[in-house]
């Protein structure tokens, strides 16, 4: 449980904390453009096809979940997102604007719109915690105090405040995870990419970067992509919600007869295309061998 | 890939980070600080080794010449041709390749470790453009320092050359000034000071270049290290030649 410090990062009133209904999106029509949308997209290196005619989109305040095989072109999805590879074919939308033909100046803008967590935490090792939390906001030349006030909130929310001085070889590989998401949510971007986040990470350090990836979420309304290969995290994240208690902490329920989450899902990627989409039960229930093999850790071949 | 081809592409990549480069000079942001930052680790950082590298050479060119020149009965015009030679050719290529031993690899290794470590995808991810912010300023830096610390070397060049010729052949000290005044022109100075400005941009394209396309994790990095080196260096060698022709045909220099 984290304490009601965290909790103040919220944009919303405690009261209306609930993962999203769909008569939300009714409601709001702005809501029922997706946040990322990929129309069949096709990427290719030479000869080695990674994506093949891939389609989906991501609604706002839902979180994704990418698993497939390590070189299955997870992370490339994600390296598209961001304009830093470009499709062969196919379109790319991000907020209802089509970010495909986008030279490097313009996606500067839309990169703006969107935090990205790394594999490895990706920090900037000549700077300290602050400054790669800062980064952001000292490019674009923000107020001293401002930052400091904008850093030490986001340190609050991953729970390194005391590290703000550190160098980033001076942290754990988790902390530099959890300092990775930090500077992604600088500037409450409302689209966070992670791309393996927890790879290598110990079973509690994991959970935390998960717990981290629900808070922003169900308390956000954060639309994201979670580039997995670990069902743990899969567990996690289509199984538990989070809400504030009376007493102003968030806390972690899991789904059950008194809410069901929907605003997770899973995508599997094979062989360049979507192998699976749909929610964690219907992926458990599955009986296709690639999908049971995935599951249990015994992918063929 | 075919190797001409491989070539052909590379100098593309290189054009293409020196044209982006150039064109961000026109608009903001800026960054001066890391530019500054830069000239202190090229300029600075480099002035000892340079400084001693035209020391030893301009001692070393008066050593070799002076008992040919002795041969002919013209030992006193043994400063002119440590000058011409320094000032013209041995000053800019000799600083060029220190600098592209001890900045090229600098260079390469941190923008190299930077790619393997996805740091420069986190700099693009955070909306910054890598060339403006890493590329530019050390390229601008090597323009700026390159000829500073050329000029650095040929002086102490001269200063090396009259210490031997007075120590060793025992040559007065104002007959080697007197031969070096003879001995170099203006033009001779101005080329001096123009071929650094080119290989400090063949220096900084080629060694960021090499950096930024780094693949292959850490043993990826050794490769762009040596070869930003191997190529800088014979990049300046072979530009030498044609900057040398050229600015004897503009600058009416070396022609008698």
């Amino acid at each position: 449980m984290l304490s009601a410090n965290d909790a103040e990062i919220q944009a919303v009133p405690a009261d209306k904390l609930q993962p999203m209904d769909i008569s939300d999106a009714i409601d709001q029509p702005h809501r029922s453009q997706p946040a990322i949308e990929f129309r069949d997209v096709y990427l290719a290196f030479d000869d080695n096809v990674i994506l093949d005619g891939i389609s989906f989109s991501v609604r706002r305040g839902e979180t994704k979940i990418v698993l497939g095989r390590s070189g299955g072109g997870k992370s490339t999805l994600i390296r598209l997102i961001l304009g830093l590879l470009k499709p062969d074919a196919g379109q790319i939308l991000i907020d209802g604007e089509e970010i495909t033909g986008y030279d490097e100046p313009e996606m500067m803008d839309v990169r703006h719109k969107i935090g990205m967590v790394f594999q490895e935490g990706a920090l900037f090792d000549s700077l300290s915690v602050y400054q790669n939390v800062a980064y952001r906001l000292l490019e674009r030349g923000e107020d001293d105090e401002e930052v400091e006030a904008e850093v030490r909130r986001m340190l609050r929310f991953v729970d390194l405040e005391d590290a703000i001085d550190k160098m980033p070889n001076e942290l754990s590989g988790g902390m530099r995870r959890r300092v990775g998401i930090a500077r992604a949510l600088v500037g409450d971007p409302q689209i966070v990419l992670y791309d393996e986040p927890t790879a290598g990470l110990d079973p509690p350090t994991a959970r935390t970067i998960c717990e981290l990836a629900i808070k922003l979420r169900d308390l956000q309304d954060v639309s994201s992509i979670f580039v997995t290969h670990e069902m743990n995290n899969v567990r996690y994240l289509s199984s538990e919600y989070a809400t504030v208690n009376d007493a102003g902490e968030v806390i972690y329920e899991k789904e059950g007869e008194r809410l069901c989450l929907i605003n997770t899902e899973i995508i599997m990627l094979r062989d360049g295309k979507i192998g699976f989409q749909g929610k964690d039960e219907e992926l458990m229930r599955s009986k296709d061998p690639y999908i049971m093999g995935f599951i249990h850790g015994k992918l063929g071949p | 890939m075919n190797p001409i081809f491989k070539f052909l592409a590379e100098l593309q990549d290189v054009t293409l980070i020196i044209w982006r480069s150039f064109v961000s000079l026109f608009s903001s942001p800026r960054y001066y600080s890391e530019t500054i930052r830069q000239m202190d680790m090229i300029g600075v950082g480099s002035l000892p080794i340079v400084l001693l590298t035209g020391f030893f050479t301009g001692g070393v060119l008066v050593l070799q010449t002076f008992p040919t020149l002795e041969y002919y009965s013209i030992q006193n015009e043994s400063g002119r041709s440590v000058a011409t030679s320094l000032i013209r050719e041995l000053g800019p290529v000799l600083s060029a390749l220190m600098v592209s031993g001890r900045i090229g690899s600098a260079i390469s290794a941190e923008l190299g470790s930077m790619v393997v470590s996805q740091q420069i995808d986190a700099m693009r991810a955070l909306g910054t453009d890598p060339i403006r912010k890493l590329v530019l300023p050390r390229i601008v830096a090597l323009i700026v320092m390159l000829p500073l610390l050329t000029v650095g070397a040929d002086i102490f060049g001269l200063i090396g050359g009259a210490v031997v010729a007075n120590t060793i052949y025992n040559q007065e000290i104002p007959v080697f000034v007197e031969s070096v005044k003879n001995g170099i022109s203006t033009s001779d100075i101005i080329g001096g000071i123009i071929k650094p400005l080119f290989f400090g941009l063949i220096i900084g394209s080629v060694a960021c270049h090499k950096g930024l396309s780094t693949k292959g994790g850490t043993v990826g990095v050794g490769r762009s290290v040596t070869n930003s080196v191997v190529t800088a260096s014979i990049w300046v060698i072979i530009f030498d030649f044609f900057l040398s022709k050229a600015l004897q045909y503009l600058l009416d220099i070396g022609r008698f």
